[in-house]
């Protein structure tokens, strides 16, 4: 972890202490970041404490430090509780089942033989590179009550699926599994590919069960990629908002399928509630930042136990 | 050796049910994509009816001429292609002077900027619509296609120098030595030498930064607002989205239009994608 030594290591040329040279490279890069990600969220945390809504933007009327006001002013919204509840339900709904199906069909691929895999491989790709906007307008079509297929074929006459809330929530989910389960699958599939055949197969002379051969091998030795999809799966199954936005067409009937991301964007650009619905995104990036530590201290003790301190950075 | 036997004998006819699941799952993942083509490719008369066919005998470009004659379709097409474009290049640049910087320099923080550039990657970028919606305004960019291409540009960079890292570690350091031993700069070291050897990962790396920018919605949405001729595909596609009577054929042929360009790039890298997660995953 201490890379403080500024003394040249034998046997390793200068090239390693470039003196100005790494920051020169450094400094577009840093440069970018510090001012549309650093001052950004600086900027949306100042604002999520003073009063800002239409009048201060254009009006030119002076903005006023609130203090937590607007915090409070959130916590005590039944319908923020709601739509915070509703989230974090839904993207651990939508994480569980990316990882169920992503990891089932990562074994399946291993099981077979090249054709089968290949079509399999190419649908998944084909999913993952439908951009969230068209792959909605898709689903929403092949669930459309008179004109899609897929009531046709489940018989279910003209139900509307975006009409209740868990229907519309289940939609939503069907269309994000679609869209995210082929990065697990592909990055599992990797995964489990690297590992020694002799092992699974010493495994499998011992008259282990396949149930029994995920449990105990592979799973522990796919852990660190494991780690990596769950963390990224969160994140982005947290902030999902074109699905919604234009599944449910804005948030559903009465904002009843609203997710924070929405939430917050509908505050902000539909009733000119900025510092509101500044005060919402850094509610979801304190989350998002709890979630990204637990990663960080994960990944340092799984470096920690397999002998390499700091070997993950 | 028995055991051997039998674990084989029992194999063939699960690998037969795995094989024939597989496929099944396949036609199930690629039906949406199969049936937005077929739709986009069906006459009006036949899209609107209320007992789809998977099928069609006659097939038109009708829905695809209606996109692009109606709205500015090819115009929103082009404003994506140039964000997209820009970011990816530059993004791509930037990034490998980053990934170099971390990788083949020592040097005081080095561990702390990575560990920034990791947390980097999960700040919500819909969370920042608001402070960069008034950054932009202040920047006299809203409305122009700026407005898109620097946040953009800010958030495709920490992936892409957190994966590129692994291609860059990747070139051997002798080869360094050996370049500066014969009087090479370090400047030449760079574009000449290291520069080629890395440009597969950067390829794999721009497809991330690609995909984000053609997919947004949110940043077209919010920052775009009074001038459409600087729109991007999204909301052109939205344009023909309505919620009473959708024009279906229409919605599809645009959806189509949207989706293929990151199908083609997205076949074009897929092996060095693989790889490349795999190289990002795995330190």
């Amino acid at each position: 972890m201490a890379d403080r030594t500024h003394r040249p290591r034998p046997g390793r040329a200068g090239s390693r202490n470039g003196g100005w040279t790494p920051w020169l490279y450094l400094a577009p890069a840093l440069a970018v970041l510090a001012a549309l990600l650093v001052y950004p969220i600086y900027q949306l945390g100042l604002i999520s404490f003073l009063e800002y809504t239409q009048e201060q933007v254009s009006g030119g009327k002076p903005t006023s430090f609130q203090g937590l006001g607007n915090y409070q002013a959130l916590f005590a919204d039944e319908q923020f509780r709601q739509v915070l509840l509703a989230t974090v339900v839904f993207a651990a709904a939508c994480v569980l089942a990316t990882l169920a199906v992503g990891c089932a069909l990562a074994v399946l691929l291993t099981r077979i033989r090249a054709l089968p895999r290949l079509a399999l491989m190419l649908a998944a790709l084909g999913a993952w590179a439908t951009p969230a906007v068209t792959g909605s307008t898709v689903w929403v079509f092949l669930f459309d009550p008179d004109h899609g297929p897929v009531n046709r074929l489940l018989g279910l006459g003209d139900f509307s699926w975006t009409y209740g809330r868990y229907s519309a929530f289940a939609l939503v989910l069907l269309e994000v599994v679609w869209c995210s389960f082929p990065f697990v699958m592909v990055t599992v599939y990797a995964g489990i590919r690297a590992i020694p055949t002799e092992v699974l197969e010493a495994a499998a002379l011992d008259g282990a069960s396949q149930w029994r051969i995920w449990r105990s091998v592979t799973a522990p030795m796919l852990r660190p990629i494991l780690l990596v999809v769950t963390i990224q799966s969160i994140i982005w199954d947290f902030k999902v908002f074109t699905q919604i936005y234009v599944m449910t067409g804005g948030g559903g009937i009465a904002g009843q399928n609203l997710v924070l991301n929405v939430y917050a964007y509908q505050k902000a650009f539909a009733s000119s509630q900025y510092s509101l619905g500044s005060a919402i995104g850094v509610v979801m990036l304190l989350i998002l930042l709890a979630v990204t530590l637990l990663y960080l201290r994960l990944l340092r003790r799984g470096a920690d136990r397999d002998g390499r301190p700091g070997e993950a950075l | 050796m028995s055991t051997f036997r039998r674990t084989f004998r029992i194999r063939r006819p699960w690998r037969l049910a795995a094989e024939a699941t597989a496929l099944l799952i396949a036609a199930a993942v690629a039906f949406p994509l199969y049936w937005m083509l077929l739709s986009a490719l069906k006459p009006a008369g036949e899209v609107q009816s209320t007992s789809p066919r998977p099928w069609t005998l006659d097939p038109t470009l009708d829905s695809f001429r209606r996109v692009l004659t109606q709205q500015d379709f090819g115009r929103y097409f082009l404003n994506s292609l140039l964000v997209a474009g820009s970011v990816v290049l530059a993004s791509a640049l930037i990034a490998f002077l980053a990934a170099t910087a971390v990788t083949r320099f020592r040097f005081r923080f080095r561990t702390t900027l990575l560990i920034m550039f990791l947390v980097a990657q999960m700040v919500p970028v819909e969370a920042l619509t608001i402070p960069l919606f008034f950054l932009m305004r202040d920047l006299g960019q809203l409305n122009t296609l700026g407005a898109l291409i620097l946040p953009h540009l800010a958030f495709s960079l920490p992936f892409a120098i957190w994966m590129l890292r692994g291609f860059v570690k990747a070139v051997p350091e002798a080869l360094e030595e050996a370049a500066y031993l014969d009087g090479a700069s370090r400047s030449r070291f760079l574009w000449q030498i290291l520069f080629p050897l890395v440009f597969p990962g950067l390829v794999a790396t721009s497809v991330f930064s690609f995909i984000s920018t053609w997919n947004d919605f949110l940043f077209a949405k919010s920052f775009i607002i009074s001038d459409t001729s600087q729109s991007t595909l999204p909301m052109a596609l939205l344009v023909f989205f309505k919620p009473d009577e959708n024009d279906w054929g229409g919605i599809m042929a645009a959806s189509t239009l949207m989706t293929v360009p990151v199908l083609v790039f997205f076949v074009l890298v897929q092996r060095r994608l693989v790889s490349g997660l795999g190289g990002a995953v795995k330190d």
